[in-house]
């Protein structure tokens, strides 16, 4: 009897305490002594948790570097592969925006039929500015063929091969070309120079040329097509002991960025020749 | 005591006529592609002279002239220049180079140099005269200016990559004998 009582008051006494330590720690009143208790377990854990992580590391580790040297690799060669994916798709876009603009410019002037052809080599000897194209007599080019781009005159052809053909620029030195000014309708004579430059020559006097003017094919001497775009006059020079004004033309063709152009395959030079007198004819 | 040479399909002489072809090719290749869009003012490297030049001017070379005549003719079709031009003027740079060999054998570099000099001269001075008969205008100190000068100062400037090249080729061509 007296033992089960005993036993009775330990277990009411304990379940006080607990209740006891219960409300003690709901009310915050033990956290001094659990920090006490708990800081050096959570050290002592922390410690061989490190210790053991080292030691894993120490052993998986051979793997690891291989694998990730293997993946390194691959994500390089991924890396090279996607650069030249981007160099070819801007290369392409490049040429996509340069071929619309072609298209543009070939819808804008219908009567006219095109061959378009791309700029291949340049000429050798730096005295002759002449490019060559990857379009020749199998395409149906021939010699005279006025060259385009979307900005305007390039030149005409001087020489077919099968597969290319060699286009004399309007900045060679031996180039002339007719041309109309606008607006003063004025007719003037476009030559090429050593120094890529070009001028005009033969304006009368009595234009009205001003800077900004626009120089267009005029069609005359047969070589050209009317109303091409050349450039703009850049600067007049007119002097009254001279007989013509002359002028420099700022191209809207930038000669040394070609990479596409158009040839005009339906106009056909016309040769005057036989029309021009010669000293000693009747 | 003999003498060790390497066996070989073609003699030597036939075989660097040529091999001519696919060296000079495509330096003409290289110069009408890409030398030619890096103008220095107006003014560019005339690769197959420099080669040209170079390999006149190895000590075993016999087929200068052949060089001459294959570089020449391979200008003339990529350039709107007449034919004649390039041929005469390499012609007169093969000469020229012949002589700078023997006279200055010991230096073949300062004969290189003096070459390329020259030979920029003489092949700007070709290409002028003919224009000039063909009735282009060109005024002779801008072309001096801007053409000449600066493709002299390039050729210089490639003179000696492009020797080297060429002789690293004549020796494979026409090695040293070698005594045992």
């Amino acid at each position: 009897m007296n033992s089960s009582v005993t036993r009775s008051l330990q277990t009411i006494v304990l379940i006080l305490i607990a209740l006891g330590l219960i409300a003690l720690a709901l009310g915050g009143f033990l956290t001094p002594i659990s920090r006490i208790i708990l800081t050096p377990i959570i050290s002592t854990q922390t410690w061989i948790a490190s210790r053991y992580q080292a030691v894993q590391s120490y052993l998986s580790a051979p793997q690891d570097i291989a694998n990730l040297r293997q993946e390194n690799t691959q994500l390089r060669a991924e890396n090279s592969s996607l650069q030249t994916q981007i160099i070819e798709l801007q290369q392409q876009l490049a040429e996509t925006s340069i071929l619309s603009a072609l298209v543009d410019f070939a819808r804008a002037n219908p009567e006219n039929r095109y061959q378009a052809a791309a700029v291949i080599n340049r000429d050798p000897s730096p005295f002759m500015q002449y490019v060559i194209i990857n379009r020749g007599s199998d395409d149906g080019l021939r010699r005279g063929m006025p060259v385009v781009t979307q900005q305007g005159l390039v030149s005409r052809i001087t020489a077919v091969t099968a597969g290319a053909a060699h286009v004399q620029l309007i900045t060679d030195p031996a180039s002339t070309v007719n041309v109309r000014l606008e607006p003063s309708q004025a007719a003037a004579v476009l030559t090429g120079s050593i120094s890529g430059d070009l001028s005009l020559d033969m304006i009368p006097q009595g234009a009205n040329v001003e800077s900004g003017n626009l120089a267009l094919t005029s069609g005359l001497g047969g070589n050209f097509p009317p109303n091409i775009l050349i450039g703009q006059v850049a600067g007049v020079r007119s002097r009254d002991q001279d007989l013509f004004q002359r002028a420099a033309i700022q191209p809207v063709v930038d000669f040394s960025q070609i990479e596409i152009v158009l040839v005009i395959t339906n106009f056909r030079p016309v040769d005057i020749s036989p029309l021009i007198p010669t000293p000693g004819a009747p | 005591m003999s003498t060790t040479t390497t066996t070989r399909l073609f003699p030597a002489s036939t075989l660097a006529t040529l091999i001519a072809i696919p060296v000079l090719g495509g330096l003409m290749i290289l110069q009408t592609s890409l030398v030619s869009r890096f103008p220095l003012l107006r003014g560019t490297t005339d690769l197959v002279m420099l080669a040209l030049i170079a390999w006149t001017l190895q000590k075993k070379v016999t087929t200068a002239w052949q060089w001459c005549l294959i570089g020449g003719f391979m200008f003339g079709i990529a350039s709107a220049l007449p034919v004649a031009a390039p041929l005469v003027s390499y012609a007169l740079i093969t000469w020229l180079a012949l002589v700078f060999r023997r006279r200055v054998w010991q230096v073949p570099l300062l004969a290189m140099f003096a070459t390329t000099f020259l030979g920029t001269f003489i092949s700007h001075a070709v290409s002028y005269v003919t224009l000039a008969l063909f009735g282009v205008p060109l005024p002779l100190v801008e072309a001096f200016n801007l053409i000449t000068l600066p493709s002299m100062l390039l050729n210089l400037l490639m003179a000696v990559p492009i020797y080297a090249l060429i002789s690293d080729l004549a020796k494979w061509l026409h090695p040293e004998e070698l005594e045992v």
